[in-house]
């Protein structure tokens, strides 16, 4: 019976990332599909599976008819919007090694910026108050930056991490868009005290430079078997593994009601099963790309993982380890806050190209790369 | 609100915090739940709340956009009933809120709805 790491991205597609793409979400997951598909070497024909969110507007039969399939036989969609980035690829992966699907398309695409944006309180969004009081959108947490940060204080608080050590991160962030053309902050770094000087957006945790962009884009992938990648167009990058943890007590964005907040206790066990499943540890990953939609989330992350101790992340990325140079490169495309936010799955692209050997900003022999999204992960390598 | 949660906001009409209590084993589930997680029953009963906690966490909640907006303090507040809030800190600054501040509640009416809302009692923790 094959696994998860009998199989392989093979193929990566995106469009442009902008504040205003000038075109329907369609025509974007379109656009970076058949890139996905042709820079795998493959034609829509040879395409028998689609995964995406179940956030996603794009109805994989309108895709299907865009794109000039023939004929569909797998279809998945995963939950938790950008904490379950990562896990479009295990439903891809097991569903070619189970033999659902011999290949499979994982695409993501929306306008967010100039269509609706994430960022902006909804009132028709998290919950409807037309349906009467509810227990977080009634008491004032009407955007994601508020409902994460209530959690990410409590962080802040019992480790004495300051709003300027989050600043050390973006500013990383912003040097390694700064680098790469593909970023929306290409040529514009920063420095810490434009950090300190960005307005609040929810005090005492996020100014505005600690928040991601909202962008309008498309990306998407082809995942099929190991065996199959050895023959296609580009080197093929192993999923060498990749799952999801969901505990108990735990919730999406609200997840307000376990004991200790300060750690992400999800993290943690996913990357036991990611460690067991592949084999490697800390020690191997020599790039990891990290979701963060704001910036709290690379400490916490980086401490799930492992990479350092709990409360230890403000000084791991003072001391240097997570830039180009670093022991732990981290996000080297600039992540969602630089390079440009497609919900998470921009990251898992440039975890591909530095496995590839073709990041804009290239890690010197780089092997396995961590791609992490919290609660959901994977790793790359080489086949 | 919901099936599950309509009790609450009752209560609160009343001016009362009531929490949804396990019939069968007494376990406190918030948010509620239409099943006991611990022994998987369906009846429910409620235990009315002291109103008496002490803050978790909070931020200022203001518009992304809106500078003017003077906003409001959203806390976590843990219940000396082993439960956690979400709520509103009300009559006090962002500055002067201390972790593990003794809070009691109180009933408001926000939109046109009573919702509980706390205020920092001043007592020693």
């Amino acid at each position: 019976m094959s696994k998860i790491s009998d199989t392989a991205i093979v193929g990566i597609g995106q469009t442009e990332f902008s504040k205003n793409s000038g075109r329907s979400e369609l025509q974007l997951a379109a656009e970076a599909s058949l890139a996905a598909i042709q820079d795998a070497g493959l034609t829509p024909d040879d395409i028998d599976g689609m995964v995406t969110f179940t956030l996603d507007s794009n109805d994989e039969l309108d895709l299907m008819r865009t794109l000039g399939m023939t004929e569909l036989n797998w279809t998945a969609r995963g939950p938790f919007g950008g904490g379950a980035s990562a896990a479009t690829i295990q439903l891809a992966a097991a569903a070619v090694a189970s033999g659902a699907a011999k290949a499979v398309l994982v695409y993501r695409a929306f306008n967010e910026r100039s269509g609706r944006r994430f960022g902006q309180p909804d009132p028709n969004g998290y919950t409807s108050t037309a349906a009467g009081p509810d227990f977080h959108f009634s008491y004032g947490l009407d955007t994601p930056a508020k409902i994460y940060s209530l959690w990410y204080q409590r962080y802040l608080l019992k480790y004495g991490v300051t709003n300027e050590d989050l600043g050390r991160y973006v500013v990383t962030a912003r040097a390694h868009a700064a680098t790469n053309p593909a970023a929306w902050y290409y040529g514009k770094p920063i420095t810490l005290e434009d950090h300190q000087t960005s307005r609040w957006i929810v005090e005492p945790v996020l100014r505005l430079l600690d928040c991601c962009q909202e962008s309008d884009g498309g990306v998407a992938m082809v995942v099929t078997s190991a065996d199959r990648a050895r023959d296609l167009a580009q080197p093929g990058v192993r999923v060498a593994a990749a799952t999801q943890s969901h505990r108990k007590g735990g919730l999406i964005m609200f997840d307000y009601y376990r004991e200790d907040l300060s750690e992400f206790e999800e993290t943690r066990t996913m990357t036991e099963r990611l460690w067991a499943d592949s084999g490697l540890t800390q020690n191997d990953i020599d790039v990891a790309m990290i979701y963060e939609n704001f910036s709290p989330v690379v400490f916490l992350t980086l401490e799930g993982h492992g990479f350092c101790k709990r409360g230890e992340a403000k000084d791991f990325i003072k001391d240097g380890h997570i830039g180009l140079s670093g022991s732990l490169p981290v996000n080297t495309n600039g992540g969602l806050l630089g390079e440009g936010y497609i919900h998470g799955m921009n990251n898992i692209l440039e975890g591909v190209r530095q496995v590839r050997g073709t990041a804009a900003n290239q890690i010197k022999d780089a092997k396995h790369v961590l791609v992490s999204a919290s609660r959901s992960g994977m790793i790359l390598g080489p086949l | 609100m919901s099936k599950d949660d309509a009790f609450f906001w009752e209560g609160a009409q009343e001016g009362r915090l009531l929490l949804r209590s396990c019939a069968s084993c007494g376990e406190i589930a918030h948010p509620p739940l239409p099943m006991c997680p611990h022994c998987h029953g369906l009846e429910w009963g409620t235990v009315e709340a002291s109103g008496r906690g002490t803050v978790y966490a909070w931020l200022c909640s203001k518009h992304p956009n809106q500078a003017d907006d003077k906003g409001r303090i959203v806390v976590l507040v843990d219940l000396e009933e082993g439960v956690r809030l979400v709520s509103n800190l009300l009559d006090t600054e962002i500055d002067e809120v201390t972790a593990g501040a003794p809070v009691a509640v109180t009933f408001v009416e926000v939109d046109g709805q009573i919702l509980p809302q706390f205020r920092m009692t001043g007592d020693s923790a």
